[in-house]
């Protein structure tokens, strides 16, 4: 009934007549849903990750990973090292040019280096044994260091703050002032003009781009321009890109809800891919500067509360989307995983008395509560449930994410605006090593927030850094997982795996480890 | 007139410095700040600190608010923290999009409120005014969001008549800035349209009550002609005073349309600029929001005077 | 009782629809069956059935336990914001209205206030702060008085003229004594019609803060922050929003009517003529 009126009536206003016009073959557009909305274009200065992957859409790195987490050259042709491992010869690959149609010269990466060490942690390591950097031509060059450093082609080629490239003269700038063009050597170039932040940001092919002959393993290989045209959508609201995804209106959706991904099982036209191999680990960090935390034993009642499958079934849902147990601190799948020494079982009469071992005798426990992140929400909500129901007196207190990413970077009393737990999540290459895993570092008042203090550990970590021989340092990864679950830097509280959606006419996606745009195309 | 013109466009300027004041002091006293963000999700604390200082949010607050003042009174807005683009430009990037659902908002309610309203006024007591009336405060009652999702669901998704989410501009091509425009104009336009309803129904009511109506009703006048002619025209100060009134209204319900339909426009912006902390974003955009709001409302009691003789200043 | 109801039904309608909602969510700790924070995991998304009449959300929350609940702290921001923007706005109202001297300063800064899009500064105010179910209630009250001081203003400016006023003045009855013995009863009637009208808005905007996910905390469950939560997951489990969010549109459209029913029966020169 309701069908038959409506339909002619909206015919007569003119409105089912309009049927989308499906875009001309000739050039290939993907519209792509993004994450986040992109606000800052400065790559090196800003580690948000829409702005790094920004990055690798419009820059190039010198090397990148491939699937086993080996870095491989990327513009670099050939390099090579003295016997003593302290010179360092990096060569170019010849026909790499800017978007401004400038060729890449040594000069450009050494000015780009120069910057990007100041602000990478891995990058202040090598800086710390730098005696020059310095081009030798305009293809070559050089570094000469103090001491050997086992990881420089892995600090070269990680993808936390990845080593981009930019031009001689945009580089040089002060680290503090952002860079705000976008001229890159990357296999796409942004249209300036017809971004619209907020809502938009348009790509077009980069006709210059000289991919590597290798195929693309993970961030490594030839990285292929076969779009014409990529579009970054942002749209906030998950439902509303779901429309959009069903109906055609956009090709790819990056972040799709976990629950969404059950819904396109059945969707003829739509898949699913898992393009991180590794995963996603959500942490809870306990602030070790105050009671009870500061003690052992307390953080150690926080392993006890609830199982990984008890968070991940809040978090994820979907059992084939998150690891049954992942007890490794530095992921599981990584070069770095073993459940050595993982202590992780629910018991609740355990947790009860090693708080009282702490000396908890009812405080008040601040827990920070973020309401815009969905999925750490969710781990926060179970643990509360459960240190309720231990007797621990909980205030949770909840903030947007901005906020509380200002609140528990301020070491204050709890009292005057302190905490004491919250979640987070990261994943990927950078946390699975003892150096790069930023909420790992258990180096006192210098770790990040939370300020996790171990000195045993931290000389673990830091003898682990120091250690050029791969096969050495795997073997020590045990001793320094073990230690963790005695000082626990974080919980592990899972560890999942995030898909992509996309409409199926769109191929060649690639698991690199993070949404990448190259080697995509369209039918 | 020019005088009075004059006058009320001199008492604007204390009320856009109340406004000013309000947002600056709102924003400033506040807990969180941009510098974290920009910092992002994994940055040290020193990181965080040393944007802080090149954001000049480290500098007294008086220090900062005259500053900002002293900007504002040359026109200039600042620019985002995040991105550097001035903060005109990108409300003029987002002006279209709104202007555009707002002018079509606003038509649709117009265009259905006042015939509407009118019927009811005319059958006041009937079952034809209690369904209209009805059907008015229904409409007013329901969250803007659950229709908005209504009709997508309907329309754009079990139909696939009209787009889901977006916006395309007017200039680029016509038909797919109204198809775009359809469903949120409708989510939005019910409620105001049943706020106009009413308001167009109570003020037809005490019109038809005056006994110019009635004489003209008694000299057997048709009724469409007494209604248009006679009463509608006397009714226009109030139903004008409505729709001023409604711009607040909508631009509440902009934020929220805005939202669900994935419009990028001013709406958007200032959401998103609040939950980022960009200080000069949200400044500026509730600055011109609140400028835009005055104005009209100067430009309705500059309507009084002509539509109105008797109103003298 | 049938004369009542026959010449002002919508006081009865409404009055009625609200007791009903108003009982509910008092008497939510007795009647739901279930605790509105508590986590079931295993049972999440469910759909309605015997066991959960409105299925359960995302967390396996019991749906209808949480919006009993939730109906606790949304009558609670109504009832908190209507009664603070009333007394507020009616103080300040009277004073500019009897004061030439307050009138020209108070009515700019409320102008100032009523300039800036409510919305827009409650978003503002609620995500700059801590959230709370007393910082959602400042949040919306704020936009909300200057509507209050304008209307009582304009009671009182049209009641100074009257007689009865002015012969009180010439008697030498105190300000305070004229304006609260004479002038506020005389104004009560637009007053409390307002406040009616100001509740069900409150309910409104309180949804809205809490789509734009700025609202109440989300361990309290409100209306707004239910459906906020839900509509994640609109397209799974339509009923974590469907009802929560029939028994907000209820809530406001049971206010309204009874609005309009009050301003009906106080006000007989409109009663007279439906």
């Amino acid at each position: 009934m309701f069908r038959r009126l409506v339909r002619p009536a909206l015919a007569f206003l003119g409105l089912a007549m309009l049927a989308p016009v499906p875009a001309p073959a000739a050039e290939k557009v993907l519209k792509a849903v993004v994450h986040a909305d992109l606000k800052i274009l400065d790559p090196t200065w800003n580690t948000t990750y829409i702005t790094n992957r920004y990055g690798y859409v419009v820059y190039d790195t010198l090397f990148a990973f491939n699937s086993k987490f080996e870095p491989k050259p990327q513009m670099v042709d050939k390099w090579t090292v003295s016997p003593d491992q302290l010179a360092w010869t990096f060569t170019l690959r010849s026909g790499l040019k800017f978007h401004d149609g400038a060729p890449v010269t040594a000069a450009d990466c050494v000015a780009s280096l120069k910057r990007w060490m100041v602000r990478d942690p891995m990058g202040q390591l090598l800086s710390a044994r730098l005696v020059e950097l310095t081009a030798v031509d305009a293809a070559t060059f050089q570094m000469k260091l103090k001491e050997p450093y086992g990881l420089m082609l892995e600090t070269l080629g990680r993808p936390g703050v990845p080593s981009f490239v930019y031009p001689e003269k945009i580089a040089s700038g002060p680290i503090n002032e952002q860079i705000v063009a976008s001229i890159g050597s990357g296999p796409f170039m942004m249209k300036r003009d017809q971004w619209r932040p907020g809502s938009k940001v348009v790509y077009v092919k980069n006709p210059d781009y000289v991919p590597r002959a290798e195929p693309p393993d993970f961030m490594s290989g030839g990285k292929i321009p076969k779009l014409d045209r990529l579009e970054w959508h942002y749209i906030p609201d998950a439902n509303t890109a779901m429309s959009a995804l069903m109906t055609g209106e956009v090709d790819y959706y990056e972040l799709p809800p976990m629950d969404f991904i059950a819904l396109f099982k059945d969707n003829p036209d739509i898949g699913t891919m898992v393009v991180d191999p590794v995963g996603v680990q959500q942490l809870i960090r306990p602030n070790a500067s105050f009671p009870p935390f500061d003690n052992f034993k307390a953080r150690q009642a926080l392993l006890h509360l609830a199982s990984q499958d008890d968070y991940n079934a809040a978090v994820v849902g979907n059992p084939d989307l998150h690891m049954k147990f992942c007890g490794a601190y530095f992921m599981c799948g990584s070069d770095n995983d073993t459940n050595v020494g993982a202590i992780l079982k629910p018991d609740l009469a355990k947790a009860k008395a090693l708080l009282a071992e702490a000396g908890y005798k009812g405080e008040r426990i601040v827990v920070l509560l973020p309401t815009d992140r969905p999925q750490y929400a969710a781990t926060v909500t179970v643990m509360v449930e459960k240190l309720r129901a231990i007797g621990v007196k909980v205030d949770l207190q909840a903030a947007d994410w901005s906020t509380i990413s200002i609140r528990r970077a301020k070491k204050d009393p709890i009292d005057k605006g302190g905490w004491h737990l919250f979640v987070t999540g990261h994943g990927g290459a950078d946390a699975s090593t003892p150096v790069s895993n930023f909420w790992f570092n258990s180096n006192c008042d210098k770790a990040n927030a939370g300020w996790a203090c171990d000195p045993v550990l931290h000389r673990l970590t830091v003898a682990w850094a120091n250690e050029p021989d791969r096969a050495k340092r795997h073997a020590m990864i045990p001793a320094i997982q073990t230690r963790a679950y005695e000082s626990v830097p974080y919980v592990p509280t899972g560890q999942f795996y995030q898909p992509v959606a996309f409409r199926k006419n769109v191929t060649g996606i690639l698991a690199a480890g993070m949404p990448v745009y190259w080697n995509i195309d369209k039918k | 007139m020019a005088g009075f013109i004059l006058r009320r466009l001199l008492s604007t300027i204390p009320v856009m410095l109340v406004v000013a004041i309000v947002v600056f002091l709102l924003l400033h006293l506040s807990p969180g700040d941009p510098a974290a963000i920009i910092a992002g999700d994994n940055a040290t604390d020193a990181d965080i600190e040393a944007v802080r200082a090149t954001l000049g949010l480290d500098k007294p607050l008086l220090t900062q608010f005259f500053l900002w003042l002293g900007a504002l009174l040359h026109g200039d807005l600042g620019a985002s923290v995040f991105n550097k683009i001035p903060v005109w430009e990108l409300i003029t990037q987002r002006l279209e999009p709104t202007l555009s659902l707002a002018a079509v908002t606003m038509v649709f309610a117009i265009a259905i409120a006042i015939p509407l309203g009118v019927i009811a006024a005319w059958k006041a007591g009937t079952w034809i005014d209690h369904l209209i009336m009805g059907i008015a405060v229904l409409s007013f009652s329901a969250p803007v969001f659950l229709i908005g999702y209504g009709l997508v669901y309907r329309f754009a998704r079990t139909w696939r008549m009209l787009p889901v989410q977006g916006y395309t501009p007017f200039a680029e091509d016509f038909s797919e800035w109204w198809r775009h425009l359809v469903l949120p104009a409708i989510a939005l336009g019910l409620v105001f349209a049943a706020l106009l309803a009413r308001m167009t129904r109570s003020t037809m009511l005490d019109v038809l009550n005056e006994d110019y109506i009635r004489t003209a009703r008694a000299k057997g006048l048709a009724p469409p002609a007494v209604l248009i002619r006679h009463a509608l025209s006397n009714a226009a100060v109030p139903i004008v005073t409505t729709i001023g009134l409604g711009i607040a209204l909508l631009i509440g319900g902009v934020v929220v349309t805005e939202s669900v339909f994935a419009i990028p426009g001013i709406g958007r912006l200032t959401i998103e600029a609040v939950t980022q902390r960009d200080y000069p974003v949200i400044q500026g955009v509730i600055l011109i929001a609140s400028l835009v709001y005055v104005l009209i409302n100067l430009a309705i009691d500059v309507a009084y005077a002509f539509l109105d003789p008797r109103i003298r200043y | 009782m049938t004369t009542f109801l026959r010449r002002y039904p919508r006081v009865v309608i409404g009055g009625v629809l609200l007791t009903v909602l108003v009982l509910l969510s008092l008497f939510a700790p007795c009647i739901a069956p279930y605790d509105p924070i508590k986590l079931n995991v295993a049972h999440r998304l469910r759909p309605p059935s015997a066991e959960h009449w409105f299925g359960t959300d995302a967390y396996g929350r019991d749906v209808l336990s949480r919006t009993l609940w939730g109906g606790q702290i949304s009558l609670t921001i109504a009832v908190c914001v209507s009664i603070a923007s009333t007394i507020l706005g009616t103080f300040t109202g009277l004073i500019a209205g009897y004061f030439r001297l307050m009138d020209k300063i108070v009515m700019r800064i409320m102008d100032g206030l009523m300039a800036i899009p409510g919305i827009l500064l409650a978003v503002a105010m609620l995500s700059l702060s801590k959230a709370s179910v007393q910082t959602v209630v400042i949040a919306i009250t704020i936009p909300e008085i200057p509507r209050v001081v304008r209307l009582v203003r304009a009671v009182v400016l049209s009641l100074r003229e009257q007689t009865f006023v002015e012969g009180a003045v010439t008697v030498g009855t105190r300000a305070p004594a004229i304006m609260f013995r004479h002038i506020l009863p005389n104004a009560l009637t637009p007053i409390v019609v307002q406040a009616t009208y100001i509740a069900a808005s409150a309910v409104l905007i309180e949804a809205y803060l809490g789509f734009l996910g700025v609202g109440t905390p989300p361990e309290v469950p409100s209306w707004g922050n239910i459906i906020a939560e839900g509509r994640n997951f609109i397209m799974l489990a339509i009923w974590a929003v469907l009802f929560p969010g029939l028994f907000l549109g209820t809530m406001v459209l049971a206010i309204n009517i009874l609005g309009d029913g009050i301003r009906d029966m106080l006000d007989p020169r409109i009663a007279k003529r439906l």
